[in-house]
């Protein structure tokens, strides 16, 4: 069979030249990093088993968390509005209520202790030079640190809302929106944008939006990117290693480590997808009908050939 | 004026205007094809019909695509892909069959080549062929402007800087070109109706003139033997199908045509819905930002090769160079000074000169694409000079070559 | 005889008159394709160049091009006048040093990127690089970033005005 041999050659130079220019030429411009399952091996675990009661009391209380996060589901509104907030801190701290559903329980331990630390950002604040992170480290309450830092992740823990309660959407707002804008879906880094009735009304949210947004961006050093692409951009396997572990992809990035738990780094993704590439299951389901009918068309065209054929062989 | 009667059907009728039975007759049922052909002779089909996807598929894109620097980016991400009902699906049959395109033109371009089906008065179907290239490319190229992410932007910044002309910094015409000091407006502005007018309208007439060519020297068959057409079409009519050597282009041909275009699609609709991006970069998913380059800038695999040709020398060298893989096609019926029209395998020489440009024009499109550190950049120096290498020798192993 | 002689040269001077036709729709239409006026208006920037720190790499922005803005620090400048290839690139405002060209690498116009503990650029394009004062260090470039026609007023820097300083760095070649 002269004509399959030659299927063949055509067939495997196609190949070895998609080989080289996609897999091949991939595999030498980027770095290719494994997911770590988010399990945030370079911190010490929590030792101590920690109560919740005890822990809202820290919160509250010697913890001092509430003097500038709220916590919605506790009646606690968050101490001033994003725009002031970003304004000092640089960013707008989140509203606690959900943290404990959203991060991981051990980098939440590591953070209370050491935000720089447990942020991967200490390359950019550096105690001897004076450089603070905004959210001070806490220094106990006077007991075992160990068991109260448990204490108050476990008081998160108890308040956050979990399983399907913990809507994508909302996973990505805490994790990601209060620096990433997202404008697929009117996504701003202070909160959704309303409609508008008035476009006085619809400039002064615009303004706010730019107020915070140049606070990020002096904290940051640039203005973090809109994610609304970013599923197609990036993918998925790159974003879930980065949120991991920024300073693998960016060596010396202000981005910091997001500290999500593997539930939730699913959710992040599934909005992401939600978002940019939002006709993936028509496409897929289309996608099958296509391939089904196509096949039968190539076994009609060659019935057909075979018919015609016939007489002049 | 012609006498008219009054018309027995509507055939009839349009037969007396038109002449419907003769243009039947003359384009269909008896224009003759050879009948020792393989499949390989159904890519002109194959590319006809991909040719009419990206027709039909940017007919419907052309429809909410806004070519404005801010808008445009979102009106093909947002609006194409996630607001139009089945705008995704144009999308990417558009993109996907943009780049597949080629890899059937380049099929096609080396069947032609190996079969040494661009000489004995078949020179003009070669260079019809290598317009038609050149006016795939620029449709190519200005429709990768046109999502305005940042792939578009640095290419169009990019390419269009190849204009300068090395040391003869010819600004002044790349500011023309663009109709700014970089690519903006007025640049994705002129690139929009070169994809969706003037480059279309050059195509269309270029394929009227590539299927011309074809009309007086037939299409070449696989063992370069010259047919007396007429009278084997005479065997053909007679009713002798089975010893003449010729079928006709309905339905002998188209039939086969169709078995070969029904493989392809399969293949084609596979990229479609579950491997397309390998042409659609993500890169290109990014905004466009001038200020801001992409870690790694390459064109689409198809322009690879020729971009390699350039990369590795210094920059007036490599425009030379670059130059040169550029017109070089065009010239092969002159160069090959063998009046044999066999296929390359009983060719001598040619044989060899085949199966190593091949070879090296796949080893520069895979060192176009990676980064130029060591090793690539030395193989890829050295696959440029083979490239033109083969070029220079090809007149002299062809002018020996034995009658075959 | 006559008369299809007269017909032949009538029709090659309709044939001039014609391409006359032609010609000026040409010019029409490459007319068309000039960059406009407001795009060529468009483009005088003022930099104030006291806010810029020592080694530290800011991006301006041009006509749409990205400009580098690198003070050199005492050291740089040092070792900038020890070569005299690379102090000539310089422009003096005030007491210190700056750097001051379009960011986009001579060669095919990517933006290099600045490695400030290697006083270096690196265009990631096509691997050539650039010392603190944009001369080139490494080929495929064919020569230095150049230089945005500039002029100094006091403390400012005015670029896209032709002051004398960025004249005779012309004519000497140091920049196109």
């Amino acid at each position: 069979m002269k004509e399959l041999f030659i299927l063949v050659v055509v067939t495997v130079f196609t190949l070895v030249t998609y080989y080289l220019v996609e897999p091949f030429a991939h595999s030498q411009m980027h770095k290719h990093y494994e997911s770590e399952g988010f399990a945030y091996a370079d911190l010490p675990a929590l030792t101590k088993k920690g109560d919740a009661t005890r822990g809202k009391d820290l919160v509250m209380g010697a913890g001092a968390c509430t003097g500038c996060h709220g916590i919605k589901v506790a009646g606690m509104p968050a101490p001033m509005d994003a725009v002031t907030a970003a304004a000092s801190y640089g960013v707008n701290p989140p509203d606690l209520s959900n943290a404990g559903s959203v991060y991981d329980a051990k980098f939440l331990g590591n953070l209370i202790k050491n935000p720089a630390h447990a942020l991967m950002v200490e390359h950019k604040f550096d105690p001897a030079k004076g450089q603070m992170h905004p959210m001070p480290q806490f220094y106990g309450a006077g007991g075992d640190m160990d068991q109260e830092v448990a204490d108050m992740v476990a008081y998160l823990q108890s308040i956050a809302v979990k399983g399907e309660e913990l809507t994508p959407k909302m996973t990505f707002e805490l994790a990601c929106g209060r620096c990433h804008a997202m404008h697929y879906e009117k996504w701003t880094q202070i909160g959704e944008k309303p409609a508008f009735k008035k476009k006085q009304d619809e400039l002064a949210f615009d303004t706010q939006v730019l107020d915070y947004q140049d606070s990020l961006a002096k904290y940051m050093g640039t203005l973090p990117p809109d994610l609304s692409m970013y599923i197609r951009s990036r993918g998925a396997h790159y974003i879930e290693t980065f949120v991991e572990n920024p300073q693998n992809y960016l060596k010396g990035t202000a981005m910091p480590r997001v500290g999500v738990n593997a539930e939730a780094a699913e959710k992040v993704i599934e909005h992401l997808e939600d978002v940019g590439d939002s006709k993936r299951h028509e496409r897929e389901e289309v996608g099958k009908n296509v391939m089904i009918y196509i096949i039968i068309f190539a076994i009609f065209a060659l019935l057909w050939k075979k018919e015609v054929w016939k007489d002049l062989h | 004026m012609a006498h008219f009667t009054k018309a027995t059907s509507l055939h009839d009728w349009l037969n007396q205007r038109l002449a419907v039975d003769t243009l039947r007759r003359v384009l269909a049922t008896e224009y003759w094809i050879p009948k020792n052909i393989n499949f390989l002779w159904a890519m002109g089909m194959v590319l006809a019909i991909t040719f009419a996807l990206l027709l039909v598929s940017g007919i419907f894109l052309l429809m909410y695509y806004q070519p404005n620097v801010d808008l445009a980016f979102d009106s093909v991400n947002y609006t194409i892909m996630q607001e139009v009902g089945y705008g995704w699906l144009w999308r990417h049959v558009h993109g996907v069959a943009a780049s597949v395109v080629f890899l059937i033109i380049y099929i096609h371009m080396f069947t032609g080549i190996y079969y040494g089906s661009y000489k004995k008065g078949r020179e003009m179907i070669w260079i019809s062929g290598m317009l038609l290239f050149v006016a795939f490319s620029a449709e190519a190229f200005s429709g990768y402007m046109l999502p305005w992410g940042q792939m578009s932007y640095w290419a169009g910044m990019v390419i269009t800087n190849l204009f300068a002309g090395g040391s003869l910094h010819a600004d002044g015409l790349v500011e023309w070109i663009r109709g700014d000091y970089v690519p903006a407006q007025a640049f994705l502005n002129r690139f929009f109706m070169l994809h969706v007018l003037l480059i279309p309208l050059a195509i269309i007439g270029l394929i009227g003139l590539h299927f011309g060519a074809l009309r007086i020297p037939h299409v070449n068959n696989q063992d370069g033997e010259e047919i007396d057409f007429e009278a084997e079409a005479a065997k053909y009519k007679a009713g002798d199908k089975r010893s003449s050597k010729v079928i006709a282009f309905v339905n002998d041909f188209m039939s086969k045509d169709m078995m070969v275009v029904g493989i392809y699609l399969i293949f084609f609709f596979y990229l479609v819905f579950f491997h397309y991006d390998f042409a659609m970069d993500p890169v290109n998913f990014d905004p466009a930002n001038g200020l801001k380059t992409p870690t790694h800038i390459y064109p689409e695999w198809y322009f690879l090769w020729s971009y390699e040709i350039l990369r590795p020398f210094s920059t007036n060298v490599g425009l030379i160079a670059f130059a040169f893989a550029q017109v070089i096609f065009f010239l092969l019926p002159f160069l090959d000074r063998s009046p044999n029209a066999v296929p390359a395998s009983r060719r001598g020489l040619f044989k060899y000169w085949f199966w190593a440009m091949l070879i090296d024009m796949i080893i520069l499109t895979a060192m176009g694409k990676v980064p130029p550190v060591e090793p690539f950049g030395t193989i890829g120096f050295y696959a440029a000079l083979t490239f033109i290498g083969l070029w220079i020798a090809l007149p002299f192993i062809t002018m020996f070559e034995k009658k075959a | 005889m006559k008369n299809s002689s007269r017909r032949g040269f009538m029709g090659k001077a309709f044939g001039a008159v014609a391409g006359v036709g032609a010609v000026g729709a040409l010019y029409a239409m490459k007319r068309s394709w000039d960059p406009l006026p407001s795009v060529k208006a468009a483009g005088f920037t003022t930099l104030d160049m006291s806010a810029y720190k020592d080694n530290e790499l800011i991006t301006e922005k041009w006509r749409g091009k990205p400009i580098f803005v690198l003070k050199q620090t005492k050291t740089m400048a040092e070792k900038a006048e020890a070569n005299p290839k690379d102090i000539e690139r310089l422009i003096k405002v005030g007491d210190s040093y700056f750097m001051v060209c379009i960011g986009l690498c001579t060669h095919l116009g990517c933006i290099p990127g600045y490695n400030s503990d290697e006083e270096s650029f690196l265009c990631a394009c096509h691997g050539g690089m650039y010392d603190f004062t944009g001369e080139v260090t490494k080929a495929p470039p064919p020569r230095g970033l150049d230089i945005p026609p500039f002029k100094v007023d006091g403390n400012k820097l005015v670029l896209g005005e032709e002051g004398p300083e960025y004249k005779k760095m012309k004519e000497t070649g140091v920049t196109l």
